[in-house]
C-alpha cells in the first residue's frame, strides 16, 4: 500500500493549490487570449502594436525568469509605492506580495500570449462567407460574433486550446520556487526530509498525469460537441 | 404608397483601388420585376448586386429601398461610409441575399438557420419563426431536412434551405448571385424550378446568373454589364432576339 509517511493530507492540500491555480491561470490566459486576438484583429493600430508587443515580450522570455520577475520585482515595487504613498499623503498602503496572486498572474499573462495566437489563427480560419451572410440579414456586430464567429472560431481553437493547457498544468510547478506550497514542493521537502525521492515525486507525477489525461478526454469531448454539422474527412 | 419601387439604384460607381469596376449603373425596379443581370465574369455585375446591400460601398451613387435612401457620410480617410450602421442593418433585413456558395451557417441545423435572422433581427416570436420556417421549407421541397446540417446535404438542397432562409425574412427583394453556379449540372434545375415558381408568386428578385434560358423565359428585365456599364437592357424578347450592342450580340452567339 501508498505509505506517504505522514505526508498525505498535505500534500492533497498541495495538490488542491495546484488545481487552483492552473483553472485560475488559464482563467486570466484564455482572457488575455480573446483580448489580445481581437486587438490583433482589430483596425486599430494602437491595439495592435500593444498586442504584438505583449506576445513578443511574453513569449521570449523563460517562464522561470517571468515568475522571479513577477513575484520578487512585485514586491519591491509595492514597497517603493508605499513608502512614497506613506510621505507624500500619510496614508498607510501596504500589503504583502502574495505567492499565489503572482503565480496566477505570471501563469495567465505567459499562456495569454500563447492563447493569443491561438484564437488569432481560429479567427482568421472562419470563412468569409459564413460572416458576410450575417451581415447580408442584419446581423449587427455583436450578434455576428456571438452567434456566428465564435461558435466557429472554437473548433479551429480548441486544439490549441488544449495544448496549452497540458503545458500550463504543467507549468504551476514552477510556483514551489516562489514559495507556494502546491503539490511539487510538498513533495521535495518530503522526499529530502525522508530520504525517498521515488517514493514522494512518483505520486505527484501519477497526479498531474491523471490531471493531464482526464483533460484531454475533456478536450476531446468539447471538440466533439463543437464539430457538430462537420462532416469528417475518411 | 402602395406602388413604391421596391428597389431605385441611380449612377452606381464602384472603385477598387485605382480599378474603376462600376462606371455608374442605375436599375429602377417595380414590384413583381425579375431582373436577370447578365454578362461575362469581371463585367461588375457581382459587384453590382454586392453594392445594393451595402456588402461593398459603392463609390459614388444612390441607392432607395422602398423610398428610403441611404445615408452616407466620409470617414477619415475620405472613403465613403454607410452613416447609420443602423439604416443599413435595417435595410440589409429587407433585402435578402442567396449566395453563390450557399453560406448557410454550418453550425447550426437547417431550421436554425432559418429562424436565426427572423428571431434576432426581426424579433419575431420563436413559434412563429418556426411555422414560417416550415412552410418555407414544404415549398422549396426540403421539409424532410429540417434538422440536417448543411454539410450532411447536396448542394442543390443546400441551396434550397438558402432559399427558404431568404424567404423567411419576407424581404422586399430577393438578391441571387449566381444562386447555380457552384452547383453539378444534374443539381441546377431544382433550384431554378424554386426560382422560377417565386417569380410567378410575384417576388420582386434580382438575379445575377450566367443560365440564359433563366434570363429568357423567367425575367422581365435583363440587363447586360460589360466593363462597368450596362451595354444592352431591355425586355428578354429585346435584349436576346434583338440585341443593339455588339458585345451582346458576341456574346450570345454560339462558342463552339
Amino acid at each position: 500500500m501508498l505509505d506517504l509517511k505522514g505526508y498525505g493530507p498535505e500534500l492533497l492540500d498541495g495538490a488542491v493549490v495546484t488545481i487552483e491555480l492552473a483553472f485560475l491561470s488559464l482563467a486570466l490566459a484564455l482572457t488575455l487570449g480573446l483580448i489580445g486576438a481581437s486587438s490583433k484583429l482589430s483596425g486599430n493600430r494602437v491595439a495592435k502594436a500593444i498586442a504584438t508587443f505583449y506576445t513578443t515580450v511574453v513569449r521570449g522570455i523563460p517562464d522561470l525568469v517571468m515568475m522571479l520577475l513577477f513575484y520578487y520585482g512585485g514586491q519591491v515595487t509595492v514597497n517603493m509605492l508605499s513608502d512614497w504613498i506613506w510621505e507624500a499623503y500619510e496614508i498607510d498602503f501596504f500589503f504583502q506580495f502574495d505567492p499565489f496572486i503572482s503565480g496566477v498572474v505570471t501563469i495567465g499573462l505567459i499562456f495569454g500570449a500563447y492563447m493569443t495566437e491561438t484564437f488569432r489563427g481560429a479567427f482568421l480560419a472562419v470563412e468569409t462567407g459564413q460572416i458576410e451572410a450575417a451581415r447580408a440579414y442584419g446581423f449587427t456586430r455583436w450578434h455576428t460574433f456571438r452567434r456566428i464567429m465564435f461558435p466557429q472560431m472554437l473548433r479551429h481553437a480548441l486544439p490549441g486550446i488544449g495544448n496549452n493547457w497540458q503545458v500550463l498544468l504543467k507549468t504551476t510547478a514552477l510556483v514551489s520556487i516562489i514559495g507556494l506550497t502546491d503539490m511539487v514542493r510538498v513533495a521535495e521537502e518530503a522526499a529530502k526530509a525522508e530520504r525517498m525521492p521515488f517514493h514522494f515525486f512518483i505520486p505527484v507525477a501519477a497526479v498531474y498525469l491523471i490531471l493531464t489525461a482526464g483533460s484531454e478526454l475533456f478536450i476531446k469531448w468539447l471538440n466533439k460537441r463543437a464539430n457538430v454539422g462537420v462532416v469528417q474527412g475518411g | 404608397m402602395a406602388d413604391q419601387a421596391p428597389l431605385i439604384c441611380r449612377d452606381i460607381h464602384k472603385t477598387f483601388g485605382k480599378l474603376e469596376v462600376l462606371k455608374g449603373v442605375s436599375l429602377e425596379t417595380r414590384k413583381g420585376d425579375v431582373v436577370s443581370l447578365i454578362g461575362s465574369s469581371g463585367s461588375g455585375k457581382s459587384t453590382f448586386l454586392r453594392c445594393i446591400n451595402l456588402l461593398e460601398t459603392p463609390t459614388s451613387g444612390d441607392i432607395i429601398v422602398h423610398g428610403d435612401p441611404i445615408r452616407f457620410t466620409t470617414n477619415r480617410k475620405g472613403e465613403r461610409i454607410p452613416a447609420d450602421n443602423k439604416q443599413v442593418e435595417q435595410i440589409r433585413s429587407k433585402l435578402s441575399m442567396v449566395f453563390q456558395s450557399f453560406n448557410l451557417w454550418s453550425h447550426m441545423t437547417v431550421l436554425e438557420n432559418i429562424i436565426e435572422a427572423p428571431v434576432n433581427v426581426l424579433k419575431v416570436p420563436k413559434k412563429e419563426a418556426i411555422e414560417r420556417a416550415e412552410a418555407y421549407l414544404q415549398k422549396v421541397g426540403i421539409y424532410e431536412r429540417k434538422d440536417y446540417y448543411p454539410a450532411q446535404m447536396s448542394g442543390g438542397q443546400q441551396q434550397r434551405a438558402a432559399i427558404a432562409r431568404a424567404l423567411a425574412m419576407e424581404p422586399e427583394v430577393m438578391l441571387f448571385d449566381e444562386p447555380t453556379s457552384a452547383l453539378d449540372p444534374e443539381l441546377v434545375g431544382e433550384v431554378l424550378r424554386v426560382m422560377q415558381s417565386l417569380a410567378e408568386e410575384g417576388r420582386t428578385m434580382i438575379v445575377v446568373t450566367h443560365e440564359m434560358a433563366f434570363a429568357k423565359d423567367v425575367s422581365n428585365q435583363v440587363l447586360f454589364l460589360h466593363q462597368g456599364v450596362i451595354e444592352e437592357q431591355g425586355s428578354p424578347q429585346k435584349v436576346f432576339d434583338n440585341p443593339d450592342s455588339e458585345r451582346m450580340k458576341q456574346f450570345l452567339a454560339p462558342k463552339f
